[in-house]
């Protein structure tokens, strides 16, 4: 037999030089250095909350179609010209813009964002192509099942609170104006509370005078919104949604969680892996590689900005529904009643700390992790001491978070599937209800 | 004349061996993030898969994880994950690849396990009726339950070529991968999977000399096997158009995939590479000639999007290959309409060429791309993998910026002017999912 070889000496986690600074109209900018190539990352976090839903969807398609000055095609075009991109997003917390470019384009990339916050024009003809697109897509999200699963469990989860629904209706979508549009852009799209993360070949102090010079001016104000904490997620019968048909049936599990700065956050990580955070899980060797129930489960604490959860998701062959279910519930409960091994847990810690480190070993990765933190109020000095805590984390404090996250009798279930087929087995091992 | 923005290149370092036993070892030092990028690339892919055996390429790919002559089932993953990495392995028209990214002190056991699978995976019935379990399910994931599962990679080939290497369901039917046995498994390891049919690629934060050595001393001790003499799958160009349709039961609205054969990627490089800036010029981003016509101008399709390869992968496909059109059309869409105008696009881009800075701008956005794919060390880990098997030039990847930029608005009107509906191959789908 051949021995595995040992692991060379841990590299201490090395935060990159970075500088920051919160300009006059409110805009934190936070500029930081990797020049591994030469390129520039940039991404802009604007607070969204409670904007309506389908006026915000249009508005993220439509914010790089048009100002007084230029087209669609124009702004497009000069972008390229610098090998840059830009396009944005929203979600119930943010609207986001992220891109890319050469690093050379920088003050080029950032005068087409300037124009378009200060002066997006939403022109009529190209918001009629924006949301014909928008709904078009959406027609086809309402086929996919993982989509129409994540829909009832956000309802499931999140009740009455602005979570609950994140897709506009066609029918929405289509009733949107230009007018509301920049109705909308006036109201909330300014500085105030706003984050543009940049990362790449840069020196950071350069970038933020940059930054300064071409943002400066953007139109300060706008309005403080703030959501409700989410509520807590109710435990009880599953929901059953019927698709007729489904070769496959979407399970998803519920479960309460903690936020990145709560005490149990690094053991409730640790306890998530464990069960289904990465491949190595007790949930993925049981029905995946043991069983052959299933291709992708997965589980994950989601962090958003009014409250956090796991959400545990599998897409299971519909004849073994109710057995993977069954063991569904069955390694949530051992790891709510039993203690982990210790070497199981070393494991998954290293994992935990690994990752970290790949994370940030990228211009797009480190750009996309201190733009979340930031939304929450985090700096990258965050990391280190998430890593220490990860790494002091003890198999009693584990087995707690076990104990207080996973019990199965806390769960909210979803599954959609082939209700005449699957209702059964499940009645079996719950009680069910139809959605 | 309009100023070119200079296109920057990398200049990653570049060391090639040949083992003994005739594996072939790439190494790239980078020291600028402490984490390691490993690719193990094969020489047989989907087009290798003996007939009456569809998808036994990928589903091999998936046997390649239960267990190796030292390793457990399981290990693996465990091994990659608790040293803090993660992994992963997949399979195309031309090659197979595993891989691994990990902090950088976990480089010996990433050798140890990709060494260890390559003397030989422990190949046994139970793992093999699992793994067909598993891969059933991936494929009702990604095909069968979803809207335009499979299009166009895997409906499009059948239209385009008439051999099996190049035709068939690379995914595989559930009889064929039922049908499959160990021995298929031992004899096709046997085959394909030998020292001299291997690549092995590291990048990111390691010592030359100590990784050779590292290397030596896991691969070193594999038996030489030489590698399988690769057959041609050359056909003949189409002379006249090919269109076929499908109904699909999920899709809400109509799409179309046209393609046209291209020059050989690899023995007529300079013929071929123009095609791959020309899928740019026409499809990336608002101020390309397709979206802007197609899109935003007549409204006739919601998106489009140009790529070389069935899989979209411009440096890591051999002969015989394409360059493919998609296009998502709205309700009641006329897909004859879509291709007129793609041909009067064509057409006119041939006799009329560029508009000032059209080419210039592609290139450097398509520059932005290639630097950035590689920023991460696995994925120039991959990229180089590929290029060393394929042409015998890892350090093409440092090139491939600077090549682009040199591609001529006369080879790009050339290209186009090829693209000609009578050598054209085309799958429309009809939606079948509103009734």
């Amino acid at each position: 037999m051949k021995a595995l070889p040992d692991l060379g000496p841990t590299r201490k986690l090395k935060l990159p030089k970075e500088a920051e600074r919160t300009l006059h109209n409110g805009l934190t900018v936070i500029a930081i250095r990797r020049p591994a190539v030469p390129l520039v990352e940039v991404r802009l976090r604007v607070p969204f909350a409670r904007a309506n839903l389908a006026r915000a969807a249009v508005l993220s398609q439509t914010l790089f179609s048009g100002t007084a000055d230029m087209s669609t095609v124009e702004i497009a075009a000069e972008l390229q010209k610098v090998g840059g991109g830009l396009s944005a997003g929203v979600d119930p917390d943010r609207l986001m813009v992220s891109g890319n470019g050469l690093v050379t384009g920088l003050d080029r990339i950032l005068e087409l964002l300037g124009d378009v916050l200060g002066g997006a024009a939403y022109p009529s003809d190209e918001v009629a192509t924006e949301r014909d697109r928008l709904a078009d897509r959406i027609q086809v999200a309402q086929r996919q099942p993982a989509h129409l699963a994540r829909v009832a469990l956000l309802t499931r989860m999140y009740g009455k609170h602005p979570y609950a629904v994140q897709t506009p209706e066609v029918s929405q979508v289509q009733a949107v104006r230009p007018a509301q549009l920049r109705a909308l852009h006036a109201e909330r799209l300014h500085p105030a509370g706003a984050t543009l993360v940049l990362v790449g070949d840069i020196t950071p102090e350069r970038a933020l005078d940059t930054a300064e010079r071409v943002l400066g001016t953007w139109n300060g104000g706008g309005k403080h919104v703030e959501l409700p904490r989410t509520p807590a997620i109710e435990p009880g019968p599953l929901t059953l949604v019927d698709r007729p048909g489904s070769v496959q049936s979407s399970m998803r599990v519920a479960l309460p969680a903690v936020e990145r700065t709560h005490a149990d956050h690094a053991a409730l990580q640790l306890v998530n892996l464990l069960f289904g955070g990465y491949f190595s899980s007790r949930w993925t060797e049981n029905i995946r590689e043991d069983k052959g129930y299933t291709y992708g489960p997965h589980s994950v604490i989601e962090h958003n900005v009014a409250g956090s959860s796991f959400v545990a998701a599998a897409e299971v062959a519909t004849e073994v529904t109710g057995p993977a279910l069954l063991e569904t519930i069955y390694e949530l409960g051992r790891l709510a009643t039993l203690p982990p091994k210790a070497e199981e847990l070393e494991q998954a810690r290293q994992y935990a700390l690994g990752t970290l480190q790949l994370g940030m070993s990228t211009q797009a990765g480190l750009a996309t992790l201190a733009s979340t933190y930031a939304g929450f109020g985090l700096r990258l000095d965050y990391l280190p001491q998430y890593a220490a805590k990860l790494a002091a984390a003890t198999l009693d404090e584990v087995a707690a978070a076990g104990a207080k996250y996973l019990a199965p009798a806390n769960m909210a279930t979803i599954v959609l599937g082939d209700a005449e087929r699957v209702e059964g087995p499940l009645r079996a091992l719950t009680a069910v209800e139809r959605a | 004349m309009a100023r070119r923005p200079k296109i920057p290149a990398t200049k990653y370092p570049v060391e090639r061996r040949t083992l003994d036993n005739g594996l072939r070892v790439v190494l790239a030092p980078d020291r600028s993030a402490p984490v390691i990028g490993v690719a193990v690339v094969y020489d047989v892919g989907i087009r290798s898969e003996p007939e009456g055996r569809t998808g036994f390429a990928h589903l091999f790919e998936h046997l390649m994880f239960q267990g190796s002559e030292n390793l457990e089932k399981l290990a693996h993953f465990r091994h990659v994950q608790g040293s803090g990495g993660t992994f992963n392995g997949s399979t195309h028209l031309d090659y197979t690849d595993y891989y691994e990214t990990l902090p950088a002190n976990a480089l010996e056991r990433a050798l140890f396990l990709e060494a260890d699978r390559m003397r030989g995976p422990r190949l046994t019935e139970e793992n093999l009726r699992n793994q067909v379990d598993v891969v059933k399910e991936e494929i009702r994931v990604n095909v069968l339950s979803q809207p335009y599962g499979g299009f166009p990679w895997l409906k499009l080939p059948p239209v385009m070529f008439d051999t099996f290497p190049n035709a068939h369901d690379g995914y595989g039917s559930f009889d064929d991968l039922e049908s499959a046995t160990v021995a298929d498994a031992a004899e096709f390891f046997k085959r394909y999977y030998a020292s001299g049919n291997a690549v092995l690629a590291v990048a990111g934060d390691l010592d030359l000399a100590e990784t050779m050595e590292m290397v030596e001393r896991h691969f070193g001790d594999v038996p030489a096997r030489p590698a399988p003499e690769r057959p041609t799958f050359a056909e003949p160009d189409l002379t006249s158009e090919r269109r076929e349709s499908y109904t699909d039961p999920l899709a809400p609205l109509p799409a179309v995939a046209a393609a046209w054969r291209v020059p050989d990627p690899i023995n007529d490089y300079a013929a071929y590479l123009p095609y791959v800036v020309l899928a740019e010029v026409l499809t990336d981003g608002e101020a390309s000639r397709l979206v802007e016509r197609l899109v935003l101008r007549d409204r006739i399709v919601t998106s489009v999007a140009g790529y070389m390869g069935f899989m979209g992968e411009p440096w890591e496909v051999r002969d015989p290959t394409a360059l493919l059109l998609q296009a998502h059309l709205p309700p009641g869409g006329d897909v004859d309409k879509v291709l007129r105008t793609v041909d009067e696009e064509l057409d006119r881009l041939a006799t009329e060429g560029l508009a000032e800075s059209e080419l210039a701008r592609t290139q450097a956005r398509m520059a932005t791309h290639l630097l950035r794919d590689t920023d991460a060390a696995l994925g120039r880990a991959l990229r180089m993998a590929v290029l060393e098997q394929q042409r015998g030039t890892p350090e093409l990847l440092n090139d491939l910026p600077r090549l682009v930029g040199e591609v001529t608005e006369e080879q790009i009107r050339k290209a186009a002017a090829a693209l000609v509906p009578q050598r054209r191959a085309t799958i429309e789908v009809v939606a079948g999912g509103n009734q």
